[in-house]
């Protein structure tokens, strides 16, 4: 599967939901994709999902556009975080159609799944909680095995266990059938260690692609006095300081430092940490 | 095996780290499998490339070695070689931040070797 924006953009009225995207994304990884809100991900991956067209600017998978294409968007499970399934279906019934929409679809692993998160088949989804419905949504985006499976805060109302349970599952069923999970989410913190790759939008623009690996290694914070701590960052691309007591901590991104003196700490950010520096626009009063 | 990671270390080398002690402390032994990438990539709920890196990297030490599609086994010095890359690091792990606190909140290294010495006869 291999995934290519190049200068996606669309636009409502005057405002920009994505300006001149460009993004290039292949093989068979789970890959986190983040963003503020409003920064443009779910655009993208509505459009990634053939629901509508760009304004401006192409996007391709394994070099056909989804858009109003079968034979591609078949291969394309997008779970959304909510509404993903009409009111008056009942669980069983939407399952049943799933089954006929994806071509691999595997019908034992929707059974078993249904079992694990406790859904009665004949219930209707208008009866369904928050929870249970968006667990309705991680069964069809696992069982429907498409080459590609979007999650796009796959848990809205989904307590922690079955959070947990549905980390589990998605490596399973990575491990059972390795394709390109791309995975939305604000609990970073939560999912940040089964991200293989990571995307950051902002404000419309990717800002960052980096394997996850490359990326701890791009940043460093360093601890120490300010004194010791005020030349080292001089001319650096500092993402976040903060000082408190005559201590002073600072986040650079993307510097390389041959040696760091002996009183002053390195250590690495999380990656919700560093989403947070990278994105967060200070507030104005 | 604990299951929590730190965050000041990549997490192919807690991995790395955590099977290295399981050898030294004998709770797995020579030629013993150890659990595969998507095992563990399960277990601590990581990316199995992750996983797959901490194992690549005791491959490439030669304390573990693969078997094509049987798994990966501890070899015959594993201990040996993961015991000499302990004491490698251990001034600078354990020896190096003992000194800075002490200097800092002013303990003598006579008080340090007198607590040692303690610490030994108490069967430490």
């Amino acid at each position: 599967m291999e995934i290519k924006a190049e200068k996606l953009t669309k636009q409502y009225g005057k405002d920009f939901a994505l300006n001149n995207f460009d993004l290039q994304l292949s093989g068979n990884k789970i890959i986190g994709l983040l963003g503020k809100n409003g920064a443009g991900k779910t655009t993208f991956m509505r459009m990634l999902s053939g629901h509508f067209l760009q304004s401006g600017g192409t996007i391709k998978i394994d070099d056909q556009s989804p858009f109003n294409n079968y034979p591609v968007t078949k291969n394309i499970c997008f779970i959304q975080e909510s509404n993903n399934f009409h009111e008056k279906f009942r669980v069983h019934e939407v399952l049943d159609i799933a089954s006929i929409y994806y071509p691999n679809w595997d019908k034992n692993q929707a059974k078993e799944l249904t079992k694990i998160f406790k859904l009665k088949e004949k219930q209707k989804v208008k009866a369904l909680s928050k929870g249970m419905s968006s667990a309705l949504g991680i069964i069809i985006g696992l069982s429907s095995n498409a080459p590609l499976t979007i999650f796009d805060e796959p848990y809205i109302g989904l307590d922690a266990s079955f959070r947990s349970t549905f980390y589990d599952l998605l490596l399973e069923s990575y491990e059972n059938n390795p394709r390109m999970f791309i995975l939305s989410t604000h609990l970073i913190d939560e999912v940040s260690k089964l991200f293989e790759e990571v995307v950051i939008l902002h404000e419309g623009n990717k800002m960052l692609h980096e394997s996850s690996e490359h990326l701890a290694e791009k940043h460093m914070i360093l601890t120490g006095k300010k004194e010791s701590i005020d030349p080292l960052m001089e001319g650096k691309n500092v993402i976040h300081e903060k000082s408190i007591l005559g201590q002073k901590s600072v986040v650079l991104f993307d510097e390389v430092m041959e040696s760091v003196p002996s009183d002053v700490e390195v250590s690495k950010a999380t990656l919700q940490d560093l989403f947070v520096y990278l994105t967060k626009e200070e507030v104005k009063r | 095996m604990s299951s929590r990671f730190r965050d000041d270390q990549p997490i192919f080398q807690q991995i790395a780290e955590m099977i290295e002690s399981n050898i030294i402390e004998g709770s797995i032994n020579i030629n013993d499998r150890i659990p595969s990438t998507n095992e563990l990539a399960k277990h601590y709920q990581i990316n199995p490339a992750t996983a797959a890196k901490g194992i690549n990297l005791l491959v490439d030490e030669g304390v573990i070695y693969k078997k094509r599609g049987v798994g990966m086994f501890v070899t015959e010095n594993a201990r040996d070689v993961v015991i000499k890359k302990r004491k490698d690091i251990f001034y600078e792990q354990y020896i190096s931040p003992l000194l800075n606190e002490a200097n800092r909140i002013e303990i003598s290294t006579q008080q340090i070797m007198n607590w040692i010495k303690e610490g030994k006869e108490n069967g430490n």
